[in-house]
């Protein structure tokens, strides 16, 4: 086998490596007890421990250093599987932190071979580490509050179909940009996936609109109508018919009606491929 | 992890009719590597094939430059459009709505504008024109 | 040069715009249509573009045009198959087809065709008017 290569710094760890995993686990054993297994732990400490190795024998010295580029891919994995299983933040990072734990015992073994200079770069690589499992953990944290908004949003939003060639939206509770919009993709996906070609946005259920809901709901219906379908809106409550005018936003053409019954009857009557208006349209 | 981290620009040559459909191909590809949702992608590629038409048509030929961007949290999209042409005498007036007939008069910057995330221009008479669009992935 | 291929199904010419259209063969593509609706004596034109992924201003314009020349010739136009981030992106743009009527799909336009047409035969089958309709 041939030589690996060492640095100061990476026998320094080396030589005392079985101290200082010892003090380590212990410190995040205690801290993590019951959240992970004494195993699991251990094998974890010693992958990063191989790996902060390796990466200083490469001559690494901040974390940002290409030599430790296996080291981030390491507590980047890690941390991220720890958010994802819930961990708290604290548990996250103590979890790295711990091994200062490790440096701390051989310092105070007083053993007069250690260079105080190298054991402060290493604590403040461990300190660097700590920090760089933190923001990992927080981006991984703000993904996955991201997809579950997401996947809230997609169950929010059912499009229903009521009747051979009539689909439905009823939206309930109160409506952001972000939402209608999603709404609209859905919908007129819907319609083309079913060959349908009468859609109703039923919005008895909800108490308000704003400025860009009512655009984003307008621009909707404009969209079926130049693909092909024709798209009523109702359930408009009096309030947010006043709304509308007070806010001078143009309902023009777009067809509306009291509530969901009425709608779906009058889809049925227009019927198939004779719809009332052509779809010449243009929108301010 | 601070600052957005640019990746190897990507030059399109405007020269001819083929080479808005190449501009529109390689902005496509580029804004689904960047992982733009459908809409957002042809929202974005729809205000390129705008803006490569009027690079060609107005500006008398120029280059697309695309560039892969990013910042802590998403990826985006951004294309710069330069040409030495003309320029615009009247910004104001070319900023102005003058679609909604579609009749073909005018530019169609503000239609472009509404369209993307980040849209800046920089033109003089005789200066020629520059025009940036950015999207981002959500 | 490419251009787009025109079928006939009886009164009806009906065009697949499959590929990215350059400006050019857009253009050849309305030339091409007004000789065949002329040497037909076509009534119907159905253009499907649920192969587009943009329609642009220069697109739109195209089938606009499409639809006036068409209907100068009297042929009626139907546009289908746009996809939903395109309309999306149409409305955003305040791009208007200008009166053209569209369909879902290419079934749908032709049955819109139909309607029309199904008029014109009543007529000439029974001038009287004593069939019922």
């Amino acid at each position: 086998m041939a030589q690996e290569p060492v640095t100061p710094l990476s026998s320094l760890l080396q030589d005392r490596r079985e101290r200082i995993a010892a003090a380590w686990l212990e410190t995040a054993a205690g801290e993590l007890r019951g959240r992970i297994t004494r195993s699991e732990l251990e094998r974890e400490q010693t992958d990063v421990l191989d790996t902060l190795v390796a990466g200083l024998a490469a001559g690494g010295l901040a974390l940002t250093d290409p030599a430790f580029e296996g080291l981030r891919g390491l507590l980047g994995s890690v941390s991220t599987t720890r958010a994802r299983q819930g961990f708290s933040p604290r548990e996250t990072a103590i979890s790295v932190f711990a091994l200062k734990e490790g440096l701390y015992a051989i310092l105070s073994d007083g053993d007069a071979t250690l260079a105080p200079a190298d054991l402060l770069t290493l604590l403040r690589l461990v300190d660097d580490l700590g920090l760089f499992t933190f923001e990992t953990f927080a981006s991984a944290r703000e993904s996955i509050i991201a997809e579950q908004a997401e996947q809230l949003l997609e169950l929010s939003t059912p499009v229903v179909k009521l009747w051979e060639g009539v689909v439905a939206v009823p939206l309930v509770g109160t409506l952001d940009s972000a939402r209608t919009q999603v709404v609209m993709e859905k919908l007129l996906q819907t319609l083309v996936d079913t060959g349908s070609e009468h859609a109703i946005i039923d919005i008895t259920g909800v108490p308000a609109v704003d400025t860009q809901v009512a655009q984003h709901l307008l621009k909707t219906v404009v969209a079926a109508r130049l693909m092909g379908a024709e798209c009523t809106i109702s359930g408009i409550r009096p309030q947010i018919a006043q709304t509308i005018v007070a806010l001078g936003i143009e309902f023009g053409d777009i067809r509306t009606k009291a509530t969901l019954a009425d709608a779906l009857v009058a889809a049925l009557r227009t019927g198939k491929g004779r719809r009332a208006e052509t779809s010449a349209l243009t929108v301010a | 992890m601070s600052g957005p981290q640019v990746g190897e620009p990507e030059a399109v040559p405007i020269a001819v009719d083929a080479d808005v459909v190449r501009v529109r191909q390689a902005v496509r590809a580029l804004a689904q590597t960047a992982r733009l949702s459908l809409v957002d992608q042809t929202k974005f590629v729809t205000a390129a094939s705008e803006l490569a038409r009027n690079t060609l048509v107005y500006g008398g030929g120029g280059e697309a430059v695309l560039t892969l961007v990013s910042d802590a949290r998403r990826t985006g999209v951004r294309v710069r459009f330069s040409d030495d042409g003309p320029g615009i005498a009247d910004l104001d007036l070319a900023m102005t709505d003058g679609y909604t007939s579609g009749n073909g008069l005018g530019l169609g910057l503000s239609g472009a504008r509404r369209l993307v995330e980040t849209f800046t221009i920089d033109t003089a008479p005789g200066a020629g024109t520059r025009i940036e669009i950015t999207s981002w992935s959500r | 040069m490419e251009s787009v291929p025109i079928l006939k199904i009886g009164t009806t010419l009906l065009v697949s715009i499959q590929v990215d259209l350059q400006d050019h063969t857009a253009l050849q593509l309305q030339e091409d249509l007004a000789d065949r609706i002329t040497s037909t004596g076509a009534r119907g034109v159905l253009i499907d573009i649920s192969g587009l992924e943009i329609v642009d201003s220069f697109i739109g314009r195209m089938l606009a045009s499409i639809a006036s020349i068409s209907r100068v010739l009297d042929a009626t136009t139907v546009v289908v198959g746009m996809r939903p981030a395109v309309a999306i992106t149409m409305v955003e743009l305040g791009l208007s087809l200008g009166g053209v009527r569209t369909a879902l799909d290419v079934e749908k336009g032709l049955r819109l065709l139909d309607v029309g047409e199904d008029d014109a035969e009543h007529l000439l089958l029974d001038p009287d008017g004593t069939e019922a309709e």
